[in-house]
């Protein structure tokens, strides 16, 4: 019979930890962006088809880095969630900061207690009224939630991505200047000065939609055609 | 929230909103129970509902009445709602049920959007709504039955559709207009005199509001344009670019002009 050997509990998370970000780390990278007309959701992201960017609720996105299959029943998962909530209580009653964390129960659960973790790093973003009321929280592999300001930047070199960001990032920026500074921000380490808008998968949730756009779902995905429109009408 | 960790996610995978919840959460569906024998207490109905096409959409119209027995149980219902971006449905029958069924159908059509990324199809749609009704036929059997009115763009044809449904949850294309609810034949008799072909956007809320106003006129559950209270039917209107509610300024104005005219005609009927 095999002895099995001893491992320490900490050696055991850490490599779970590190396999994880790993992972995470081959990936391309994602930005959220909140600025003064609603939050800006920016992928690198070639294929059309196969999504990292989804709408969870009528003011709530989901954005994500990693293996897609893994993500991908983590996005349907929330959509279940927010829909069954929704629809037993009130629309109203569905917020970013319940999804959040039930996403992080998964995540954590996951990481301990199975073979092997998720290999995923999700933001989870709702866009209020104004933008002090905007959430942006983001869920790590292991389960742990942080809530941010302003802006998420994850997968890939998100460290350098997140440093471009953080460097131009202002509240007063509009919806065109916050896609533009994701362009930018996601072509760090690359040839070009800026990623074409054929390269990303873009979506927005837009700030008071129902007496903007007559709807009271916020999230739109913007084809690269409505991209380059945006950022040529803004310059 | 279904555990991802657990169980093969391909098999608990569903992109119906009702299937998911027939299987994690059955008591929160409308038609999902099972009573007792006896007598239902009187409970409000919703009354008539008047759909037609017009040139190139499709529009539906609904009284604000909901009667109890000889009861006006509210004067402020409204029976007309939007499905989705391209379809509108209208109830009559049981409000409780048909209202919550409503509610179930257009989380169905929204889950399944968000799941798969793209819009059902328009029949797809009308099929979904039958399964909810054929559902409900227990309740119906207990004497609360629902009959929808469904009808919407078909953006494969470029034509605006119209779907009415039996309490067994059949569906049946219409063809012009249709009408469901207790003064839906005098509607009809008043839709066969008024509805032309490709009638324009503006003249079609007008012939729907005018139908309404026949079957108020006749059918005592049926409620009137009521300019006192300031109430006018719940009409709308869908085509290429998606659902439209009309205002109620529109609809006050064309209200005024059939009372106008039919108080300058002077006759009974």
């Amino acid at each position: 019979m095999t002895q099995q050997f001893y491992v320490s509990p900490e050696q055991l998370m850490k490599d779970r930890a590190d396999f994880a970000r790993k992972g995470i780390a081959r990936g391309r990278s994602v930005v959220v962006i909140s600025c003064a007309d609603g939050i800006a959701l920016i992928a690198e992201n070639p294929s059309p088809s196969l999504h990292k960017i989804g709408e969870i609720y009528d003011k709530i996105a989901f954005a994500a880095v990693g293996k897609y299959n893994e993500f991908e029943s983590l996005r349907q998962a929330g959509v279940r969630y927010a829909d069954v909530r929704g629809y037993s209580y009130d629309r109203e009653d569905v917020t970013a900061r319940g999804l959040a964390s039930v996403y992080a129960q998964s995540l954590g659960a996951v990481f301990t207690a199975e073979q092997k973790p998720f290999e995923v790093e999700l933001a989870v973003a709702e866009v209020g009224f104004s933008q002090e009321q905007d959430h942006l929280y983001r869920l790590t592999f292991d389960g742990s939630i942080a809530d941010e300001n302003g802006f998420v930047v994850m997968g890939g070199l998100a460290d350098q991505i997140s440093d471009v960001v953080s460097g131009a990032w202002e509240p007063e920026l509009t919806l065109a200047g916050a896609m533009q500074l994701a362009l930018h921000a996601l072509a760090t380490n690359k040839e070009v000065d800026e990623l074409p808008a054929t390269a990303v998968e873009a979506a927005v949730l837009y700030r008071a939609s129902e007496s903007n756009r007559g709807s009271r779902r916020a999230f739109r995905r913007l084809l690269p055609e409505d991209m380059t429109l945006l950022l040529t009408e803004e310059s | 929230m279904q555990d991802p960790s657990t169980g093969p996610l391909a098999t608990q995978a569903t992109s119906s909103f009702t299937e998911h919840l027939q299987r994690s959460r059955p008591e929160l569906l409308p038609f999902n129970q099972s009573l007792p024998a006896g007598v239902v207490p009187p409970s409000p109905h919703a009354t008539t509902i008047v759909a037609l096409t017009y040139a190139g959409g499709v529009l539906m119209a609904g009284d604000r009445r909901a009667t109890m027995g000889n009861i006006i149980a509210s004067r402020h219902i409204e029976k007309v709602f939007p499905a989705d971006e391209y379809s509108v449905l209208g109830i009559a029958g049981t409000a409780g049920l048909a209202i919550d069924i409503t509610r179930l159908f257009q989380v169905e059509l929204e889950h399944y959007e968000k799941i798969e990324g793209t819009l059902l199809s328009l029949v797809g749609k009308a099929n979904r709504l039958g399964a909810m009704i054929r559902g409900n036929l227990p309740m119906a059997m207990q004497g609360m039955a629902v009959i929808p009115l469904f009808a919407g763009f078909d953006h494969g044809s470029g034509v605006g559709r119209l779907f009415s449904y039996d309490v067994t949850g059949g569906r049946y294309e219409e063809q012009e207009h249709h009408s469901v609810g207790s003064g839906s034949v005098f509607a009809r008799g008043a839709l066969k005199k008024l509805w032309k072909p490709n009638l324009s956007e503006e003249n079609a809320v007008a012939v729907a509001v005018e139908a309404l106003y026949d079957a108020a006129d006749d059918d005592s559950a049926t409620g009137g344009p009521d300019p006192v209270r300031q109430l006018w039917p719940v009409v709308y209107t869908v085509d290429r670019s998606g659902n439209r509610r009309v205002p109620e300024r529109d609809l006050a104005a064309i209200a005024a002009a059939i009372v106008e005219s039919r108080a300058a005609a002077g006759r009974e009927a």
